[in-house]
């Protein structure tokens, strides 16, 4: 069977796989606000509401608590909702009915109830959208039991995890990049289109992807930091050190087996998070090494993160916080060659 | 009488199992937890939230429903879950948290699921609305006529997710009936002191539809009142909030010692105890007779009884089982 592959942008990619499902199952429908007529503000829905109509694409009062509660009331009937959280930062107002909810009707239930709703968040920072507007949340859910974490990097990873996600008969949180969507008003960058299939496929939770294999050291990392990992890992062959860059696609279920076999093969592990620092998806990549893997490490572990503090407005200052390509060469070239 | 024969034996039974049922917690919830109170002691541990006194605010609304309607509530949902038809053994079986409970143990008294009647509660205020918005919707969108119930306080109606689900229904006209269940106290604090408004029924209008007061605790005005909602929403006239006044005769949560309440307004309050007044009424008509009255007394309490064994006789979960079901298959 022939497999048609054409260059589309990340956005494009979602909204290609929720109108592949939605073609394919009447049950899946999709609310949220401005993902209607506008499409969302991040391109996640484009085409949708000419496609399916106004029944099945709908745009919602700002009333998050009360339309991700009712996507868990039509998913307890029987459909398949899929729901934006404009910003992942707006999720203050709405947490209760994601985490004491949607992620533990299924528990309380003893397994009775299924909850096959999608929620899609748009998270990262990098243009300058200040301390409520730019954060990268998912730690916060994935420490939470009961949902999983999905944060795909790149357009052909964006169609199959969110097919993936539609399908799964439990609560998926579904992280976008806004920097990989490929949006015209964002700064380019060139990985936010890549080949993706036409056909629908789907990619497994809980399978990391090795985007660039190497010898000398393990980058650990996932959204838009891939890429800057892959681009620091450019520079590093330059200088003749060999990175491997495991992007780990999802955070629940986390695949720690690539993360340990990798660590093995390498001896050195690096971790990039555009997440705060401390007590969040840095941390527990390093424990797992920690737990199963601490033998095979020839130098401590590290960390690149966004340290402890409100992502600032300033560009010098939201630049200063942020991990970028040369930052993660420079700790990779210290850990290989020693400090 | 506004009802026939028939419907207000029901409603008389369907309250005598309720009451029985919280009475007989009361006393089950304190084995073991003496001489010293100790929450987390004896047969029945956690807390326990008992709705003696607020039968017919659950059995006057739920009268109407199918097991195919939708009907969410709050942390004290005993009645409710009771008067919408849940398997009985099995939601006592749950509070004791054995394995033969609705959620094998994982939910407990306040997160109470039952798939065959399309009950669910939860111990966070106001949480079910959204939710049983969503039920309507989706009946809405799947060509039925099912409707949602949300049972919630009159202390919920002061929360974000209340303002948030009337409008949504109402902007989408979805069959829900929102009952606000005013027993006066949200804990400790009276609707006066919490509450900017008189009556919760006039929050309706902010969201232009109908909103309907029953001022007594009386099952046949809260039937009747119920039966109007219920029909507009299945004939897809959309949402209504219905404000039911109730007595609650425990505290807040069993041991709570009520020091914000006169000692004597639970005694004034059972004066008018809305079971003996339908009796007293059933017997008025001749529909009841003594000896038909301590039949159906001793029915309620033996389906009682004979859950409660079944609880008790039940065995706890294995404690490695509490890693399971966190998710289902992928499907």
């Amino acid at each position: 069977m022939a497999v048609h592959i054409r260059e589309i942008t990340t956005a494009r990619a979602i909204s290609e796989a929720i109108a592949q499902e939605m073609a394919r199952d009447p049950r899946v429908f999709v609310m949220g606000e401005d993902i209607a007529r506008y499409g969302g503000i991040f391109g996640a829905t484009q085409g949708l509401l000419d496609q399916f109509g106004e029944d099945r694409v709908r745009d919602t009062p700002i009333s998050e608590t009360a339309f991700i509660g009712a996507a868990i009331g039509a998913a307890l009937e029987g459909m398949r909702p899929i729901v934006e959280l404009m910003f992942v930062d707006f999720f203050g107002v709405c947490m209760d009915q994601i985490y004491n909810h949607l992620a533990k009707i299924t528990y309380m239930s003893g397994g009775n109830l299924h909850l096959p709703v999608t929620l899609i968040t748009a998270f990262g920072a990098g243009y300058n959208d200040a301390a409520q507007h730019s954060q990268s949340l998912y730690g916060v859910f994935a420490h939470l039991p009961g949902m999983k974490v999905v944060v795909p990097a790149t357009p052909y990873d964006a169609k199959g995890l969110m097919i993936q996600a539609i399908r799964d008969d439990n609560p998926v949180i579904y992280f976008m990049h806004k920097g990989v969507m490929g949006l015209g008003w964002m700064t380019m960058l060139e990985a936010a289109a890549g080949p993706v299939p036409e056909e629908p496929y789907t990619i497994p939770f809980g399978v990391a992807d090795v985007k660039r294999e190497g010898t000398d050291i393990t980058i650990v990392t996932i959204g838009m930091m891939v890429h800057r990992a892959l681009e620091a890992a450019q520079t590093l062959a330059g200088e003749g050190i060999s990175a491997e860059v495991l992007d780990l696609r999802t955070l629940v279920p986390l695949d720690r087996d690539a993360i340990v076999q990798s660590v093995r093969k390498t001896h050195r592990l690096l971790v990039v998070d555009e997440d705060y620092r401390s007590f969040g998806m840095s941390g527990e990549i390093i424990a797992t090494v920690a737990e199963s893997a601490l033998d095979y490490l020839d130098a401590p572990a590290r960390r690149i993160a966004v340290p402890d503090v409100p992502i600032p407005y300033s560009r010098p200052l939201e630049q200063f916080v942020l991990p970028n390509a040369a930052k993660i060469a420079t700790a990779a070239r210290e850990l290989v060659q020693g400090a | 009488m506004p009802v026939d024969q028939k419907t207000a034996l029901s409603l008389y039974q369907q309250m005598l199992v309720i009451r029985n049922f919280e009475e007989t917690m009361v006393q089950v919830y304190m084995e073991g937890k003496t001489p010293v109170f100790d929450i987390g002691g004896g047969t029945v541990p956690g807390e326990m939230h008992l709705a003696a006194g607020q039968e017919p605010v659950a059995v006057g609304v739920c009268a109407h429903l199918r097991p195919s309607d939708t009907v969410t509530g709050p942390h004290r949902a005993h009645h409710f879950a009771i008067a919408k038809g849940v398997d009985l053994k099995k939601m006592s079986a749950e509070i004791f948290g054995k394995e033969t409970g609705l959620g094998k143990g994982k939910g407990g008294h306040m997160h109470l699921f039952d798939p065959a009647v399309k009950f669910g509660c939860s111990g966070i205020i106001a949480a079910g609305m959204p939710v049983a918005v969503g039920a309507a919707l989706a009946a809405k969108m799947q060509h039925r006529d099912d409707i949602a119930v949300s049972f919630f306080g009159e202390g919920a109606a002061n929360q974000g997710a209340f303002h948030e689900s009337l409008n949504l229904a109402a902007l989408w006209k979805l069959p829900v009936v929102f009952v606000c269940e005013d027993n006066s106290y949200a804990i400790s604090v009276p609707k006066g002191r919490a509450t900017a408004i008189a009556r919760n029924a006039d929050r309706a209008q902010s969201y232009g539809i109908p909103g309907i007061s029953v001022n007594e605790n009386d099952v046949i005005a809260v039937y009747e009142a119920a039966g109007e909602a219920v029909s507009r929403a299945r004939r897809g006239d959309g949402p209504s909030l219905l404000e039911v006044h109730t007595d609650r005769y425990l505290g807040h949560f069993q041991g709570d010692p009520e020091v914000y309440r006169d000692p004597q307004e639970v005694q004034r309050l059972k004066q008018r105890d809305p079971i003996v007044r339908l009796r007293q009424q059933l017997m008025e008509q001749g529909w009841l007779t003594p000896e038909q009255d301590a039949e159906i007394q001793r029915a309620a309490k033996a389906t009682v009884d004979e859950a409660i064994a079944f609880a008790r006789q039940s065995p706890s979960p294995a404690p490695e089982e509490a890693l399971e079901d966190v998710f289902v298959p992928v499907g």
